[in-house]
């Protein structure tokens, strides 16, 4: 069973037509009770870091999610992922803090956001090569935790892992075949 | 790096494709899911359905075609038509649309631009302008609803501005070039690209597939879009990718 973070923020419906495609169970909740009965954690979201951070505080949600980290393998999507780090300029706000390194507004030389797809470069097979669909105007930084980039006249972070807590920048569901193998690589534990 | 991408883009009406579409073997030509699916399958790099339907009972159905193709497509898809407010926004991105195209609406009320792309990001928020050169006036102006109606916004002008309000990207129409199979208006999107640090998608003109060889070769643009010469198997994107990777410009091949 997995369990999406329901905070009210950004475009699920694709990521539950992903887990409906292969076949995996999930809720919907943005309860502690309901998530720790749920084998993954998904983070989903798209729009503004702080807005984000804020809808979580307001929720009183904060809390339950780093626990949830702890215990259960996290998979933050997208905006999910830049919140699984401590820090982000887009509204100078706090995140989770549950990986280290912070995140910062693109600066490349080339238009942003960084729209398109992209190939990844990887140590991890499931990952290297492979063309993506980005849609993102931050980006994280300082992470020792980054395990794919993609070119774009400086390296994006697309992939970070640490033990059981998976980060994706770009949006594995809207990434045609190769995407869904992704999310279901990073649903059965990941690319370490 | 970042691939150039190639976008076909479909006229949808009461949840029926409507022009212009004549491939071979589709059981259902009017049916937007089995051309999305046709689309996806010649490696189409993201979809826009252009709403042109006139009542509200038509862009209901719109809704149901996003869903529909959603569950089936796994790329972006981008909507426009009729777009007036947050409201309609909210309820295209959650029927699974990833960006959501605004026109008309962001003439009327600018405004919608910033507020829109604050709800829900600057990512999702696509600004399309039809843009037309005036001959008395000397200069490139905007037109609304379509292209049919012009206006006084001076097309480089309102350039800049929808990208200052928050746009993440724009979809420009050339309407001295839609339809005419010529190319595109490469002086016209070499000029735009210069102005703004977004993406630009490039629209009217592409008549073969050496007009997108052109564009990609002479402009920054990031994505070339068209219809009749997708619907109407002129150029096949699978075809158009293969030359465009001989001409040394990334693509995403399947």
């Amino acid at each position: 069973m997995i369990g999406i973070v329901d905070y009210s923020l950004g475009n699920i419906q694709n990521i539950k037509n992903a887990l409906e495609k292969f076949d995996e169970d999930y809720i919907l909740s943005s309860r502690k009770e309901d998530l720790m009965s749920c084998d993954t954690i998904i983070l989903p979201g798209v729009g503004h870091f702080g807005e984000a951070m804020k809808t979580i505080e307001r929720l009183g949600i904060k809390e339950d999610l780093i626990t949830l980290a702890r215990e259960k393998p996290m998979i933050g999507i997208c905006l999910g992922m830049q919140l699984l780090f401590e820090h982000s300029t887009e509204g100078d706000a706090g995140g989770l803090g549950l990986l280290r390194g912070t995140v910062e507004r693109i600066d490349a030389g080339h238009p942003v956001p960084h729209l398109g797809w992209n190939t990844l470069d990887s140590k991890s097979a499931p990952l290297d090569q492979k063309d993506v669909y980005f849609i993102h105007s931050f980006m994280v930084t300082g992470s020792p935790d980054i395990i794919a980039t993609a070119e774009y006249g400086i390296d994006i972070p697309a992939v970070a892992q640490h033990g059981s807590i998976i980060g994706i920048q770009f949006h594995p569901e809207k990434s045609g075949e190769a995407g869904l193998d992704i999310l279901r690589t990073a649903i059965k534990g990941g690319f370490l | 790096m970042i691939k150039k991408r190639i976008i076909p883009c479909l006229d949808v009406k009461d949840g029926r494709v409507v022009k212009g579409v004549n491939f071979v073997g589709l059981r259902d030509v009017g049916s937007p899911v089995e051309l999305a699916k046709r689309y996806n399958a010649e490696n189409a790099d993201e979809l826009v359905f252009l709403d042109i339907s006139k009542t509200q009972d038509g862009h209901d159905l719109m809704l149901d075609v996003i869903r529909e193709t959603a569950k089936e497509l796994f790329i972006p898809l981008t909507i426009g038509g009729g777009i007036k407010s947050v409201n309609d926004i909210r309820q295209l991105l959650n029927a699974g649309a990833d960006k959501v195209s605004i026109n008309s609406a962001a003439i009327n009320n600018p405004d919608l631009i910033r507020e829109a792309a604050d709800t829900f990001g600057s990512q999702c928020i696509c600004v399309a302008i039809d843009v037309k050169y005036d001959e008395a006036r000397g200069d490139y102006y905007v037109h609304t609803h379509g292209g049919s109606k012009s206006t006084d916004i001076k097309a480089f002008d309102w350039v800049k501005r929808t990208a200052d309000l928050g746009a993440g990207e724009l979809l420009i129409t050339s309407m001295d070039h839609d339809g005419v199979k010529e190319g595109f208006d490469i002086k016209f999107l070499k000029e735009a690209v210069g102005l703004v640090d977004i993406p630009i998608i490039a629209s009217g003109g592409a008549g073969n597939i050496n007009h997108f060889v052109e564009l990609f070769k002479e402009t920054d643009i990031s994505a070339g879009l068209a219809a009749s010469i997708f619907h109407n198997q002129e150029v096949g994107i699978n075809d158009l990718k293969e030359t465009l990777d001989q001409e040394g410009i990334e693509v995403r091949l399947s």
